[in-house]
């Protein structure tokens, strides 16, 4: 492949155009086509990145040359070709509408089901705003009530400028980067994400990113968030939009890091609803995530999360278990509907002494989706009296759609006690016609049975991303029974 | 009210409902009485509209409109409910929340806005002191581990919180204790008025010592073979229903 200046670069980008669906109309800057030691050298360039992070970033695509892809999910899906994507693009927003008028009605109508206020309906479909709402001005607001406090809460590249010191010593602790195919991929190429850093002893006083998440919307492909919580420190961390995300992006390759240090606690909350792709499998979005989190002595991480986009998920929101009593939980919701394909779950890594974990899977799967569950509970030699309790539960609606379960338990200390329980139902008619007898109807006797099934996921979101949550499994569900 | 003309009804291959004809007015309180299998729970799912059976002739007429067409909501929102002989279990959704749904999805039927959070509390404050229901039963999941009699308890709760105009209870008194049921016929005592009408069906007199019917029929076979007063069911109580079969054999 023949190298790219930086000329030869600007001279393609005036070419290209891009369609960022129901973003908007992005006028980009976007490299060729393609991978190799330059565009990661150009991208690094491109975000004045200091040296370290360059290195950094070339050393991950060296790994990643070598890497295969992995084969064992249980997701068939077209590999992407990886020479075939443009590595870097700009977002340079400008308003796409003048008004809402111009708003495609049927994603209006979607945003409405969902109780988006018509401000924030205005921001996500790129409708230009008054000064006075403008996210920015809030945004604004409440990062100086956050940096009062000490806490750090800016876009990673940001923090590579500012903060290299705290980035440079943890990036890539967690999740290194030979870790895997996709994490290697996003080490080399990461396109931006956020950064925090809560100080010892503080308790963040909002949820990090409510107010934030609706201009984090086009962070990109190869999303990177790195999130500290230093000793005896807390933060609750909302990821995600309940908004349906389309974008022209098939692959997409983030990575999140949590470290919990001694006596803090996390809470990470995502709802992901990319585009799954049209109801004959067509052209969603391919989600391949690495998420880890450490927990030092005493610490606590929770994931929490609500999956119900793309056409093929693959991710395992992580635990290692490093310091004596930490704690890890997962709590997860995936949803599947028509071709989509979803392979998800955790892994709790028991290190420490008296370490616990907690995971409660609810796999929902309808059309001729398959979901299937994969977790591994992996207990340490010097892990004494580790603790894990582990439910995973499937409902199905119709019978071309699957559910697998496959729970990996690795037990090397005797004192552990690991208890496992799994369920499998189907919504029966019958539930369905007491429903209905009740004056309510089949689309909306699904949503309550399924929002039923989900209650104990859907209790450990923040509240007002639960009440979202549950409207957009009522929406993912549509249509899902004739 | 009600008005079934000659209705045959089944599933595939097998017919269960062999010509019914009833007629319930307002006001009026039938008991429908016979043996197992006969297919009372059949008729009140034909008459609440589960799509599994397919009604092969005859119609069911309610408030003067052939509804053999309206899906089983739409039914309900006209205002016909049914005490299911077997309630079923939804994990995961509170009595309230079930209830709440039900009576805003009823609402929206009808083109009125969602109940005021005051209104429904005070609704089901009230409804719940009628039935002698624990409040923080209604906070428990719908019909997940309740023991029989608090499922039946149960149904008629909704249908108090509901307010039907025909309420079809299917063996309601049947898994209530001696009080429970008290309680329970004097609650459905209580929500009949001129304008409603109720059609009981059960294998006891007892429960028809409370809620007194205008009328007993006598399912057999899938049709209504016998029709009196209550003293009906005082004669069934007594002989069971061998000499009807006779009757109707000879
Ligand atoms: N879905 C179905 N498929 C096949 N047979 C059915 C179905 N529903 C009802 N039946 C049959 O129809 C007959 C009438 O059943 P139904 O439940 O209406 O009786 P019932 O009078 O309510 O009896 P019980 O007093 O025991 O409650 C029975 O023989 C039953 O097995
Ligand atoms: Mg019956």
């Amino acid at each position: 492949m023949s190298k790219y200046t930086e000329d030869d670069l600007r001279e393609e980008l005036k070419t290209k155009e891009y369609e960022y669906g129901f973003y908007t109309d992005i006028e980009s800057e976007t490299f060729p086509n393609g991978l190799n030691e330059d565009i990661v050298k150009a991208i690094s360039k491109k975000k004045e990145e200091p040296e370290w992070m360059t290195e950094w970033r070339l050393e991950a695509f060296r790994i990643w040359k070598d890497m295969e892809e992995p084969e064992w999910a249980n997701v068939n899906y077209e590999k992407p070709d990886f020479q075939g994507i443009s590595y870097y693009s700009a977002p340079n927003s400008k308003p796409k509408y003048d008004s809402i008028d111009e708003v495609d009605p049927e994603l209006l109508a979607t945003f409405d089901k969902l109780g988006i206020s018509l401000d924030e309906q205005k921001k996500l479909a790129g409708v230009a705003m008054d000064v006075v709402v403008d996210s920015v001005s809030v945004a604004t607001t409440f990062k100086e009530t956050l940096a009062e406090q000490g806490i750090i809460f800016m876009s990673i590249s940001e923090a590579i400028k500012e903060h290299p010191e705290l980035v440079k010593k943890y990036i890539g602790t967690v999740v290194p980067q030979k870790d895997n195919f996709y994490a290697a991929l996003n080490s080399a190429v990461f396109s931006d994400g956020s950064f925090c850093y809560i100080p010892k002893g503080v308790r963040c006083p909002m949820e990090l990113s409510t107010y934030f998440r609706i201009n984090q919307a086009g962070t990109g492909q190869f999303e990177r968030t790195l999130v500290i919580a230093d000793e005896g420190s807390y933060v609750s961390y909302l990821e995600g939009c309940t908004a349906p995300s389309r974008d022209e992006n098939q692959l997409h390759a983030a990575v999140v890091e949590l470290i919990a240090l001694d006596d803090s606690e996390i809470k990470y909350s995502t709802v992901q609803n990319w585009f799954p792709g049209n109801a004959e499998g067509k052209g969603g979005v391919f989600n391949f995530v690495t998420k880890r989190g450490l927990c030092e002595t005493n610490a606590k991480i929770s994931w929490t999360q609500v999956e119900t986009g793309s056409a093929v998920t693959w991710k395992y929101p992580s635990c290692v278990l490093k310091g004596n009593n930490s704690v890890g939980e997962f709590y997860s919701i995936a949803v599947t509907n028509n071709y989509q394909q979803a392979d998800t779950g955790t892994k709790m890594i028991h290190l420490g002494k008296n370490t616990k974990s907690t995971i409660i899977s609810k796999g929902i799967s309808a059309g001729k989706s398959q979901n299937s569950y994969r977790g591994l509970v992996q207990i340490n030699s010097r892990a004494e009296n580790a603790r894990n309790f582990s439910q995973c539960d499937s409902l199905l609606m119709g019978n071309e759609c699957g559910a697998h379960t496959f729970p990996y338990i690795e037990a090397k200390n005797q004192t552990a006690q690991i208890e496992h329980e799994a369920t499998t139902s189907k919504i029966g008619e019958d539930q369905i016609f007491y429903c209905n007898q009740r004056g309510i109807d089949t689309e909306k006797a699904i949503a309550l049975i399924v929002n039923g099934f989900s209650k104990e996921v859907l209790n450990k979101l923040p509240m007002e991303f639960a009440v979202e949550a549950q409207k957009l499994l009522e929406i993912s569900l549509e249509g899902s029974v004739g | 009210m009600l008005k079934i003309e000659n209705l045959h009804a089944g599933v595939e291959d097998k017919s269960i409902l062999k010509g019914i004809n009833l007629e319930v007015k307002p006001g009026e309180v039938h008991a429908i009485m016979g043996p197992n299998g006969s297919g009372k729970s059949t008729l009140s799912s034909v008459i609440a509209g589960k799509e599994e059976y397919e009604v092969s002739e005859g119609n069911i007429v309610f408030e003067g409109e052939d509804i053999e067409e309206l899906a089983a909501e739409e039914r309900a929102h006209k205002g016909i409910f049914l005490s299911f002989q077997y309630p079923v279990e939804i994990p995961g959704v509170s009595v309230t929340n079930f209830v709440k749904t039900a009576i805003n999805e009823t609402r929206k039927a009808k083109g009125l806005e969602d109940m005021p959070a005051k209104d429904m509390l005070k609704l089901i404050r009230e409804k719940s002191d009628l039935l002698e229901i624990d409040r923080k039963f209604l906070s428990r999941s719908l019909n997940e581990g309740f023991s029989g009699g608090e499922k039946k308890r149960n149904e008629i709760f909704q249908m108090a919180m509901l307010e039907p105009k025909l309420a079809i209870l299917d063996e309601t008194d049947s898994g209530l204790d001696i009080d429970a049921l008290r309680i329970v016929a004097n609650g459905v005592n209580k929500l009949k008025s001129k304008d409603n009408a109720v059609i009981v069906i059960t294998h006891y007199q007892r429960l028809l010592d409370y809620i007194v019917p205008d009328f007993v029929h006598v399912l057999h076979n899938g049709k209504i073979v016998k029709s009196g007063t209550k003293e009906l069911a005082h004669e069934l109580e007594e002989k069971g229903y061998d000499w009807i079969k006779d009757e109707v054999n000879v």
